[in-house]
């Protein structure tokens, strides 16, 4: 496997303005027409070929002025397809109206060595690492068009200035159109590329604006991976063990023989697949299939006895994976401790679009077409799979119908490409995960466990915490090795990335705990589980130590960023004002993705006992922001993904294999749950320790502290404490009140 | 043979008569639109008009939709003009990965077909069948709200 160099701002130029040498053409293709609004481009993914129009390789400009930017991240809703071009612009100064955005394309950065990057979409990574990159693309560009305007007009570059897609020379009055300029500008060389904007300095960064793709998704144009129709194409169906890591052992097919559009079964070492003219076919046959698996010694695992075992695990041996002061010691003396224990279970990623890959194996070539996380990886593992050379893999990226951590392993891809081989397809072969294989085959959130202890002072203030957790790795899961025993997905909130730095005392213990059920990223990752078990435990010591939980989480931080969302939150949910008997309000924050997330939770319990969320009010910090109105946008639906998760989300285990498959028995928030959601920012700007701007990802920072803001509205309702996750397992009319 | 009227055009379809209306609508007719999401009628993402009414046509067989009026996420533009409902939902920025959302656009039409002003109720109620896993909800009752005139 090629290993992917470094790509540093300056290292990227300079591979840029070589991939735009030799364009001395002068001859253009016909120019796409002029769009009254800014738009994704149809087809979506960039050519593989550098265009003679492009001013580097990030950036295109058409004779009309028309400007795309060859975007390196996905769009799964996340909506840096419509943050990126932004900042472009914002550097470019040319017309918003005139911004075009594409996927770039992966054969290319392969060829030309991570000329986009690592094109992985993951980590709420958007902006927060993707801003340098895409401002200076845009820097570069204008620097070029000056450039090539004053050449033009043999003036000083330092008289001309770039404007609203033109550039001026402002003593001479004249102007030139950026479409005028470009061919001249793909051939300046510059000694030195220019510096980028800082936040303070954007105009158009920063302002709220339209996403670029809500027509396109709104009228049913927008291609997913699903979409994908290639002529001849056929359809397959597939079925994983259910027991993970699980054989297949034999295949009777005589129910399908002679079934309509039935092309052929194919046998996997651990799936089988039937390939058809129509997914529906494929699918109904591989349904009528009998199959026999070996699923091992893993098949006679369940649920009930990993849980006991991560409760267990929590008395250890631990590996100190956070150690200041002595945690220990200052509880061992305290006169008042307070000690819980929490647990969470597998959750399933269940993105609406089920994973699929459509792949057309050729001599020499392989195309790909599927909606990715993380293209460029799974490109380079196509070729492995298939033994052709990377350059060899075309991958064509599509919109994807979510991700939430699911599409960054490929695993779908894999399954297509085994299918082609091992069927020797050559023709397209689409092959789509129904609801049922999505769900049975995923990579999980970890289960977990955590014991936690705080000492508090005779006058309520926290000086120690001491934290043991057992939780699954997922970098073990995904084959990386972890030989200090530490996973920072796994400790996440509680060690690193906690919001306070004013808690004296802090053990975080951590057992990395693994059963045969491979888990993975889900959004907002550690903090899904780590930042419900920290903010609801907090809130205890709160109420413990007879302080209000707002103002106690206040006295364990001076940090800048939690006590300005702090601030904003007890302003916009009124926290002081007094709610109706029956009705509760919690608080949660969290350092999430380097963004803080402060949310309060209005809930109602019902005469029933059940428990309706009213309203969420949810602040962020994030430091700087492209367009409040995306940001907004992932706040609302973090808030609902991490809702889901909180009120119904559990995978169980039984025999070895996940029990729910589908949205009968894997249920989500849906309309009449969803809570009205109040959204602030609470931006406090700033620099990182290098002196360069610092930006939160926003992802992410949303998902992280619902659970526990529910959680602490129901205590505070209730006097109900809730220790252990989905809230459906539980009967709160039959917990004890605390 | 199957006879479909789908968006005011006629197909004949050399199916099964228990082929689920979705995957004739995806694999034979090839409007894309339309989306697969669970296969049981769960997630509402499949969602189309059959004479005016939301139904899932993962669910739906061929053979039930003969001689009606289908109409998908395609069919909803006149003369190339968005719909109000449509246009709500771009005024609004209501999708995020966008996958549901030609389902949710379908219940929503289908709502203000038969109550031109729904209230809270009535939203939850049509919308319910229709699973966001990007969490629009608060987006799209906002957006429902505009098309029915109350924004």
């Amino acid at each position: 496997m090629a290993k992917m160099k470094k790509l540093s701002r300056r290292d990227f130029v300079v591979s840029a303005a070589t991939a735009s040498g030799g364009l001395a053409l002068g001859l253009f293709m016909p120019g796409f027409p002029a769009f009254a609004a800014p738009a994704y481009k149809n087809p979506a993914f960039a050519g593989d070929a550098a265009d003679p129009r492009e001013v580097n390789a990030w950036v295109v400009i058409e004779p009309d002025d028309t400007v795309t930017l060859r975007c390196p991240m996905a769009e799964m809703g996340q909506g840096t397809g419509t943050g990126l071009p932004m900042l472009l612009a914002e550097e470019l100064e040319c017309d918003w109206s005139k911004v075009k955005v594409e996927f770039s394309s992966v054969n290319r950065n392969i060829r030309e060595n991570g000329i986009y990057g690592d094109q992985m979409t993951a980590g709420s990574r958007g902006i927060r690492t993707t801003w340098p990159y895409v401002q200076q693309a845009g820097a570069s560009a204008r620097a070029r068009l000056i450039a090539a305007a004053a050449q033009r007009w043999n003036v000083a570059t330092s008289e001309c200035v770039a404007a609203k897609s033109k550039v001026m020379h402002q003593a001479s009055g004249r102007s030139l159109r950026f479409g005028e300029l470009v061919t001249d500008a793909a051939k300046i060389k510059l000694a030195q590329e220019p510096a980028i904007k800082t936040p303070e300095e954007f105009k158009f960064a920063g302002t709220r604006q339209p996403r670029l793709d809500s027509a396109a998704k709104s009228d049913g144009s927008a291609k997913f991976g699903i979409d994908t129709r290639e002529a001849g194409q056929l359809y397959a169906s597939i079925m994983s063990c259910p027991v993970f890591g699980g054989k297949l052992v034999s295949v009777d097919d005589s129910a399908i023989r002679n079934a309509r559009g039935v092309k052929q079964v194919v046998k996997l070492d651990d799936a089988v697949a039937v390939v058809a003219d129509n997914y529906w076919r494929a699918n109904e046959a591989l349904k009528k299939l009998k199959v026999k698996w070996d699923g091992g010694k893993d098949a006679r695992t369940d649920s009930i006895r990993f849980a006991q075992d991560y409760r267990d695990a929590l008395d250890g041996p631990l590996v100190a994976a956070r150690n200041d002061g002595d945690a220990k010691g200052v509880i061992a003396k305290s006169a008042h401790v307070v000690t819980a224990e929490y647990e969470t279970p597998l959750l399933a990623h269940a993105t609406m679009e089920p994973c699929n890959a459509t792949v057309h194996l050729q001599k020499g070539r392989m195309d790909i077409w599927m909606g990715s996380q993380s293209a460029f990886s799974n490109a380079k593992m196509a070729a492995e799979e298939t033994g052709l050379k990377p350059e060899q893999i075309y991958f064509h990226q599509t919109y994807l119908g979510g991700g939430f951590g699911r599409r960054t392993f490929g695993d779908e891809l894999r399954h297509a490409i085994r299918v082609a081989k091992a069927g020797n397809i050559t023709v397209p072969l689409q092959l789509l995960w129904s609801r049922e294989q999505d769900m049975h085959a995923d990579r999980y959130r970890p289960q977990s466990a955590i014991r936690m202890k705080g000492a508090l002072t005779a006058d309520g203030k926290l000086e120690a915490l001491y934290i043991q957790s057992a939780c699954g790795s997922i970098a073990r899961s995904t084959g990386r090795k972890v030989p200090d025993g530490i996973d920072f997905t796994a400790l996440e909130g509680i060690g690193p990335s906690v919001p306070y730095n004013k808690i004296p005392n802090w053990y975080t213990g951590q057992m990395l705990k693994d059963t045969h059920v491979p888990v993975g990223y889900w959004r907002s990752v550690g903090g899904s589980q780590n930042c419900f078990y920290m903010e609801s435990f907090i809130d205890e010591l709160a109420h413990a130590a007879g302080k209000d939980p707002l103002e106690f989480r206040r006295s364990l931080t001076d940090r800048v960023d939690s006590l300005a969302v702090l601030k904003k939150l007890e302003e916009i949910s009124n926290w002081h004002k007094p709610l109706a008997p029956g009705r509760g309000r919690g608080i949660s924050l969290v350092d999430n993705h380097e963004a803080l997330g402060g949310q309060v939770a209005e809930v109602t319990i019902q005469s029933n006992g059940e428990v309706k969320v009213d309203r969420v009010y949810a602040v962020t910090d994030a430091y700087h922001v492209v367009n409040p109105n995306l940001v907004d946008a992932q706040i609302e639906g973090g808030v609902i993904f991490g809702m889901t998760a909180m009120l119904y989300g559990e995978i169980t285990i039984k025999d070895g294999a996940a029990v729910q498959g589908n949205f009968n028995d894997y249920r989500m928030v849906r309309m009449p749950d969803a809570p009205a959601t109040v959204t602030a920012l609470a931006l406090t700007g700033g620099k990182d320790e290098k002196g360069k701007p610092k930006w939160g990802g926003v992802g992410e920072c949303s998902t992280a502290p619902i659970a526990a803001a529910i959680a602490n509205a129901i205590f505070a309702a209730s006097g109900k404490r809730i220790r252990s996750l989905p809230l459906k397992n539980l009967k709160l009319t039959e917990l004890a009140s605390l | 043979m199957v006879t479909l009227k789908i968006n005011g055009q006629q197909h004949s379809l050399d199916v099964e008569a228990d082929m689920p209306l979705l995957w004739a609508i995806r694999n034979e007719i090839g409007l894309t639109g339309t989306k697969y999401g669970c296969g049981i009628a769960q997630c509402g993402a499949c969602t189309v008009l059959m004479d005016g009414k939301a139904v899932r046509s993962c669910s739906l067989p061929v053979g039930s939709a003969q001689d009606k009026n289908i109409v998908t996420i395609e069919g909803l533009a006149e003369n190339g003009n968005l719909t109000k409902v449509q246009q709500a939902w771009v005024a609004e920025d209501v999708p995020q990965c966008g996958y549901c959302q030609s389902g949710q656009i379908m219940s929503a039409v289908a709502l203000l077909n038969r109550t031109s002003n729904p209230d809270e109720s009535d939203i939850d109620a049509a919308m319910a069948g229709n699973i966001c896993r990007c969490g629009t909800y608060v987006r799209i009752r906002r957006a429902i709200k505009r098309a029915a005139g109350k924004v």
